[in-house]
């Protein structure tokens, strides 16, 4: 049925024609008859990336097909979402080996962005963790793996969808005691202060940091580190321990309709504040918390994105080589002369990475929030340029407007992802809005 | 554990009555055409529910098959869902006798058949569950899908006359009539999104129901009434508006 849909950002909004299916035969046939497809998960992406003429929902394809509760393998089919899976891992005492700021994404969306989590620098993407999956290309059903077709396997893992459409997925996962997390909650003053703190607690499984995008003079890039370990039994409360990877359930608020944009940026400037002047003035806060608040402060209210209005928004993140703390500054500074971004920006650090097409490298990535305007895309271009300059480059799953030169100019193997996407989609079967707006020519 | 047999295990609202009933704890047979495309469910439900589950090879429409079908099951089950259907086209099934009686026999005769079996079994034993998946189309015919329409209306009445049947011998019979389901049975059609119900909340409504020896469900529930004003439409009327 041709609807009109859009991605998290809600822009762009595109008219496109979505179907669905259930069982593997039905892709085939769908897949066989039809030119212009791109594979859409739960639409967590911001842009235009799952978007196209034909754009197949994987939601139904949601089986499990797997689970070794000994060693900690999981298989299932691509549509299965992240808080489903939890679901069915917790409470056998593992965990996601990866998982980004929303549980509410698909396995399929997961691998086609090689999604990072809170553990980039300790533990690698979620490519890092794979172990084979199945994908239908253009030439048919295709099992990869790094040591089976690695083409195909490393083109797939942040391809964005378009050396066709993943339908299976195994993975390993990760051992935990409990289904708490023992964190530790630190002020930094400004930006060096943050980024010592960051070298200093880089031993901790997972980091990141809330970052001030409004401050200037001492307080530019004042931010709060949050960073963590999986607790051990013995580390929660006597009551929680009795049924340690048991957690309450609890309300999901909605926000049910779009608000006028200064809604959100008020909440989050409450938070912020919250937590930064909290009524203990003590400068490290640490405690035990459920894994939910710790991984997915957000999710607890369903469609926050509503929050920014009717126009939408695009998130802008990027990341800078580790050697660039100037880039880090200079564009930082630019955002916040602007102050048109969101009042708060997500900051981390991140480990060595260096495969074919995945947006990690060792470095910092900074991501924040622009509620759609006019003159913003000329403003996000002269961020771009800063960020070319700097040698970095922008994450593909939350772009909905860069210009095709700063993609091909950097992403240093964006060439070569092309020659190999060429193979397995050679006419150009698969493709998204935004591989047509990024001029991918794959003929 | 109580066992369902569900009849048509592919369709999405199966998917999720399976899921209800084996978040239950029930033991699961699945049947459905092509047994193969079963597997991955049939692992979902074992994985994430810790159940017993079997997959079963079953044609509505080969009506002969039914009774060794039936008989061959690893244990009678105390609860059977017919949930298989064929919405078809109308237009086509006007003028191509092969599509009318496809329509006609997947969604009356088949469930006839089929049906008829279990009772028997249910009768005997004095105690089950019988679940059939009728449709509100089936409480007034209009032109869009009389064919459909008067299959599920037929399948309607058959299943309150076994409701009567086999309260006396102590077994029960709920009818369930959805409204719009979104399902892949009408995954082209724009349906209006305050009146049409996902799979799992059909499947929640049935499981409850059935818990309650509910008669006859619609759901979701306004359905009843939307029915009741389509039904007292004055047949002068009714027949002049395109429906
Ligand atoms: C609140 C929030 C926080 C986030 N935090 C993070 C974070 O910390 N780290 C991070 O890395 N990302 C983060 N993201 C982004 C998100 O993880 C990715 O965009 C993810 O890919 C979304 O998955 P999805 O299932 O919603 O897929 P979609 O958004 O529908 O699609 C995303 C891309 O995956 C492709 N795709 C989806 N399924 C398949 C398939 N079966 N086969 C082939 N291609 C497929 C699509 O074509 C598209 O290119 C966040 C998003 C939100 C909304
Ligand atoms: N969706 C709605 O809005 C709606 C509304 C009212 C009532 N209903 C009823 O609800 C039930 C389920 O519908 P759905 O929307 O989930 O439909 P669906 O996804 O289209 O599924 C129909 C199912 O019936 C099965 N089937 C068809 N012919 C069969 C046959 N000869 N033998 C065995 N199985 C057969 C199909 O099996 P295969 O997998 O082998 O193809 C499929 O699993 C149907 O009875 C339908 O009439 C639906």
């Amino acid at each position: 049925m041709r609807k009109n849909i859009s991605n998290w950002g809600n822009y762009p909004v595109l008219n496109c024609e979505e179907v669905s299916f259930s069982m593997e035969e039905q892709l085939t046939q769908y897949v066989n008859t039809h030119d212009h497809v791109i594979a859409r998960g739960n639409g967590r992406c911001y842009g235009d990336a799952s978007l196209g003429e034909h754009s197949v929902s994987t939601l139904r394809f949601d089986k499990v097909l797997a689970f070794d509760e000994e060693n900690g393998v999981f298989e299932c089919q691509s549509g299965l979402t992240l808080d489903q899976i939890l679901d069915i891992i917790v409470p056998r005492g593992w965990f996601l080996p990866v998982t980004p700021g929303t549980k509410f994404i698909t396995i399929g969306g997961a691998v086609a962005s090689d999604v990072h989590g809170k553990n980039h620098h300790s533990e690698g993407s979620f490519s890092n963790h794979i172990v084979s999956m199945k994908v239908l290309t253009a030439k048919g059903l295709t099992e990869c793996s790094p040591e089976t077709e690695p083409d195909l396997f490393w083109a797939t893992c942040g391809g964005m969808g378009l050396t066709g459409i993943i339908t299976t997925v195994r993975f390993t996962l990760k051992k935990i005691e409990t289904a708490y997390i023992r964190q530790k909650q630190i002020k930094a003053r400004n930006l060096d202060e943050v980024l010592q703190l960051f070298e200093e607690h880089k031993h901790y499984t997972y980091s990141m940091a809330w970052i001030d995008c409004l401050q200037k003079g001492d307080s530019f890039g004042r931010s709060i580190l949050i960073v963590g370990e999986h607790a051990t039994k013995d580390q929660v409360a006597a009551k929680a321990a009795k049924a340690p990877l048991e957690l309450p359930r609890k309300m999901k608020l909605t926000v049910p309709f779009n608000l006028p944009g200064f809604v959100l940026n008020n909440f989050t400037v409450k938070l912020f504040n919250a937590l930064y002047y909290a009524k203990n003035t003590k400068r490290v806060i640490e405690n035990t918390v459920p894994y939910e608040p710790f991984f997915y402060p957000l999710d607890a209210i369903l469609h926050w994105n509503r929050g920014y209005g009717k126009d939408g928004f695009v998130q802008y993140q990027f990341v800078l080589p580790m050697d660039k703390k100037d880039g880090l500054v200079a564009i930082l500074q630019k955002i916040s002369e602007k102050g048109w971004g969101s009042f708060l920006a997500v900051l981390k650090t991140f480990g060595k990475q260096d495969d074919l097409i995945s947006f990690p490298m060792e470095g910092y990535t900074l991501a924040l929030d622009f509620p759609v305007r006019n003159g913003l895309f000329p403003f996000l271009d002269e961020l771009d340029a800063l960020v070319l300059q700097y040698g970095g480059r922008l994450y593909l799953t939350k772009d909905a407007r860069m210009q095709e030169r700063v993609f091909w100019d950097s992403y240093p193997n964006a060439e070569r992802f092309r020659e190999i996407v060429k193979t397995w989609n050679p006419a150009g079967k698969f493709r998204s809005a935004q591989s047509d707006r990024l001029n991918f020519q794959f003929a | 554990m109580p066992t369902v047999l569900i009849l048509g295990a592919g369709s999405d609202i199966a998917v999720a009555l399976a899921r209800r009933y084996a978040a239950a704890g029930f033991t699961l047979q699945l049947a459905g055409r092509n047994p193969e495309q079963l597997r991955p469910l049939e692992q979902d439900l074992r994985i994430r529910h810790r159940i017993a589950v079997t997959v079963h090879a079953f044609d509505a429409l080969d009506f002969t098959s039914h009774a060794g079908f039936y008989r061959a099951l690893p244990a009678p089950p105390d609860v059977v869902l017919c949930v298989f259907g064929y919405l078809g086209s109308q237009e086509k099934g006007q003028q191509d006798w092969q599509e009318a009686s496809r329509i006609l026999h997947t969604n009356f005769t088949g469930a006839v058949s089929i049906l008829n079996i279990v009772a028997e079994d249910m009768a005997a034993r004095g105690k089950g569950t019988i679940i059939g998946i009728s449709s509100v189309a089936g409480d007034r015919g209009r032109m869009s899908n009389y064919l459909y329409g008067s299959a599920k209306a037929g399948f309607t009445a058959y299943l309150s006359g076994l409701r009567n049947r086999l309260w006396h011998s102590g077994a029960h019979v709920m009818t369930v009539e959805p409204g719009f389901v979104a399902t892949q049975m009408t995954g082209h059609l724009a349906l209006p999104a305050l009146l049409t119900a996902q799979p799992g909340e059909v499947a929640d409504d049935i499981f409850k129901a059935a818990e309650k020896k509910k008669n006859v469900l619609y759901t979701k529930w306004f359905w009843r009434y939307i029915m009741m004003i389509i039904k007292n439409i004055p047949e002068p009327i009714f027949k002049k508006k395109k429906l």
